[in-house]
């Protein structure tokens, strides 16, 4: 109702739930190990689901009101599904004054992300802008997938993006 | 002996011990800074920067997080400290929803109370949010975000109070707002609407939902009947907001308003709270000749029964079937009103009852406690909304004559009237089971054991007959899913769990008049019914003899055929859809 970001469930599939077991078991449970589950889970599911973090929240007794505070509180969780590639893009100052934003209107403009929308349909990739990767030296800087792409150009990252886009054979 | 620990306030030497911080210090010694976010009962959170103080050598400090030193030098109001107040003031009034006169906490506003005394005249800073839908999906309570001010006293007393932490804080910086879970709204979430959270709200984003135009609306209908009922605990509060001191006793005055007002009849629920003393002795006898579903739970608080039903459907059985006095009481109403009185008719009778909560607005309309589509209980206005009432009608209420309650629905004992402290049903149950088992006069009714509102468990053993009952009273959700967990894992000695969920009982109920200071008012409101308990003849429900006739002439037995049908009810599995899904 008042969220801005809408939020969305899974389906309850008993093997989601046997996946966050473990990674609950793994940490014990513990309310001090939320933000490490929750990254866990994340990495797993791509995004929070709102019925994993309901979930959560029991099993750990903390309220599901809690665990949704804390999810968006922090910028690095998300709970919207996210594509498979993540294109992340730094814009510290040193990235920013070397060129990031050119990079990034090449990118969205390529995805024909608008509107607030940082997912392409497809749900192939998602774009993000980082505050500093510390990585200045290589500025402008794109991490894809945990892959470090050093000195961007608006025409080197598309190059990468179609590479990616022919690999998925779109 | 260790020497007095001293500290200096605006330059007076002051001795503290054992306060949990310099706000404590300072109010215990006629000092006082503004607060939102600090409430005695709640852990101190310093989210809105009202109580800064200055101290020498520290500079600007919260008062409320602060813990008092030997020696510390505070000034309460300097400089500093009143343009700090001001700017926060005039930054929380920026995104506030102002349209004060039309607000459900006008007057009782703490915001619009500061910002009055410090003289915000003008407010330098621009409206930024939007405006944020209004809650009023449930019965009780509406959530207005528009007038929070984030100072998360809520949150902390769902959490401190229930464990349940239905609200919590989501977002971060500018965006942060106080919702459940991903925004839904009360309803539909495990909320079960004790309505603590909007006691401690210092601004109207959470009030009570009102019911009052309804009611005016029957009483003005000609073709209609309006007979009332008042809970024990409403009569030791309502005179505070008529300047009366907090405990008085304002039955007589309560009764003579209400028929000013214009109900037809007015009766007293501690007169139901005797018949559910009858129904739950027997019940809880029954169930210790038989060692079956023990320990009983009672089940007069409403958000304790939603709460067991949302949280632990498989417990069901160890609840009480006995209905609330609240509703009982109304059941009977529309049954024997009827047979005794040709103008009274199923039909045109409307039952209304005066509580000091917001959770049996929604008991009341379960449709369990409904008979051939009809709801045994039409509408429930709280504590603080028969105050309105009452003013609204230009009744002088502290100067009305006193009068009594009508026959024979507003005759009680002792031990009705003490429903309203948290271990007075224990008290009431142990009194007439100890007789009715016995067959021995109980010689002194005051088991003090089992009283005080601060104490939120505590065990107190029985002998009777030389079989070893130990009976435990709790208050709030929190203690008693304790409880809950000691029963699961087969570690409870107890065999009677006496449940509150507001701290201290219904004295400090969610639809209670307001007031900062629960911790010291709940008491003296405790007080004011057990005094009144001391002060009547008939102490024990079972002595009352309008009980014994409604048993003679009308439900048989306690126990009987036609006391199940109605005053006994049933429990549903409410797990489905809650936070509860996955367990």
């Amino acid at each position: 109702m008042t969220t801005p970001s809408s939020t969305e469930s899974l389906n309850v599939s008993s093997a989601n739930y046997s996946k966050v077991d473990k990674i609950l078991e793994r940490f014990e449970y513990k309310k001090s190990n939320l933000i490490a589950i929750l990254q866990e889970v994340q990495a797993h599911f791509k995004f929070l689901p709102e019925n994993i973090m309901t979930y959560l929240g029991t099993k750990m007794a903390v309220s599901p009101a809690t665990v949704f505070g804390v999810a968006t509180f922090y910028s690095q969780f998300s709970l919207e599904p996210k594509g498979k590639y993540i294109v992340k893009i730094c814009d510290g100052t040193a990235c920013h004054v070397r060129g990031s934003m050119p990079v990034y209107d090449a990118v969205m403009n390529r995805l024909k992300l608008t509107d607030g929308k940082f997912t392409t349909e497809d749900g192939l990739f998602s774009v993000e802008t980082v505050s500093c990767l510390g990585a200045c030296g290589l500025a402008p800087v794109c991490v894809i997938n945990e892959k470090i792409y050093p000195k961007m150009t608006p025409d080197a990252i598309l190059a990468i993006i179609n590479n990616f886009v022919n690999d998925e054979g779109v | 002996m260790s020497e007095n620990k001293t500290l200096f306030i605006n330059g007076k030497e002051v001795e503290f011990t054992d306060e949990i911080n310099i706000l404590e210090v300072m109010r215990k010694n006629g000092f006082n800074v503004p607060t939102f976010c600090y409430r005695p009962d709640l852990k101190p959170f310093g989210a809105c920067r009202m109580c800064v103080v200055e101290i020498e050598g520290r500079g600007i400090q919260t008062s409320c997080t602060m813990p008092p030193e030997s020696g510390l030098r505070i000034q309460t109001n300097t400089e500093r400290t009143r343009r700090i107040r001001k700017t926060v003031l005039e930054l929380l009034l920026a995104n506030h929803d102002r349209e004060c006169t039309s607000c459900e906490k006008s007057g009782s506003c703490e915001l619009q109370k500061y910002a009055e005394e410090y003289g915000i005249r003008e407010i330098r800073y621009a409206k930024k949010k939007e405006f944020l839908p209004i809650d009023d999906s449930n019965p009780s309570i509406v959530r207005d975000p528009n007038k929070c001010i984030l100072c998360g006293a809520c949150v902390r007393a769902c959490e401190e109070f229930q464990g349940h932490a239905v609200l919590g804080f989501a977002n971060r910086g500018s965006k942060t707002v106080v919702q459940p879970l991903a925004g839904k709204c009360l309803s539909e979430v495990d909320c079960v609407y004790c309505g603590q959270c909007q006691t401690v709200c210092p601004t109207g984003a959470l009030t009570i939902k009102s019911d009052i135009e309804k009611v005016w609306s029957q009483i003005t209908n000609k073709n209609k009947k309006v007979v009332v009922q008042i809970a024990p605990a409403v009569r030791v509060a309502i005179g505070e907001m008529f300047n009366l001191e907090p405990g008085e006793n304002t039955i007589g005055l309560i009764n003579t308003a209400l028929r000013e007002i214009g109900f037809d009849l007015v009766f007293d629920t501690n007169f139901s709270a005797d018949l559910t003393i009858m129904e739950e002795g027997t019940e809880f006898i029954e169930r210790l000749q038989k060692d079956e579903n023990l320990p009983m739970f009672t089940s007069c608080c409403p958000a304790w029964v939603r709460y067991l039903e949302g949280a632990h459907p498989d417990m069901l059985g160890h609840l009480s079937t006995c209905k609330s006095p609240q509703s009982m009481l109304s059941p009977v109403l529309k049954e024997v009103l009827p047979l005794r009185l040709p103008e009274y008719t199923k039909e045109n009778l409307v039952v209304v009852s005066i509580m000091p909560c917001t959770a049996k607005k929604s008991e009341a309309g379960r449709s369990e406690l409904s008979m051939n589509g009809i709801q045994d209980t039409d509408y429930v206005l709280t504590t603080k909304e028969l105050g309105r009432m009452i003013k609204e009608a230009g009744i002088n209420f502290a100067h009305l004559a006193p009068s009594k309650g009508d026959s024979p629905f507003g005759e009680y004992t002792g031990a009705g009237t003490i429903f309203g402290a948290s271990g007075g049903v224990a008290e009431a149950a142990v009194r007439t089971a100890y007789e009715l088992i016995t067959q021995q006069p109980l010689s002194d009714c005051d088991i003090k054991e089992l009283r005080g509102v601060h104490n939120r468990c505590r065990d107190v053993e029985f002998d009777i007959n030389g079989k070893k009952v130990v009976v435990r009273v709790v208050s709030t959700l929190k203690e008693a899913e304790k409880s809950i967990m000691e029963i699961k894992k087969g570690e409870a000695k107890f065999q009677l769990l006496e449940v509150m969920a507001c701290p201290g009982g219904c004295v400090n109920g969610g639809g209670q008049p307001k007031s900062c200071d629960s911790s010291l008012i709940k008491e003296k409101r405790a007080r004011g019914l057990y005094k009144e308990d001391e002060s009547l003849l008939l102490r024990k429900s079972h002595e009352n003899p309008e009980i014994q006739k409604l048993y003679e002439e009308f439900l048989e037995k306690p126990g009987s055929h036609k006391a199940h049908e109605l005053l006994h009810t049933n429990y549903k599995n409410r797990l489905k859809g809650s936070y509860k899904d996955f367990e």
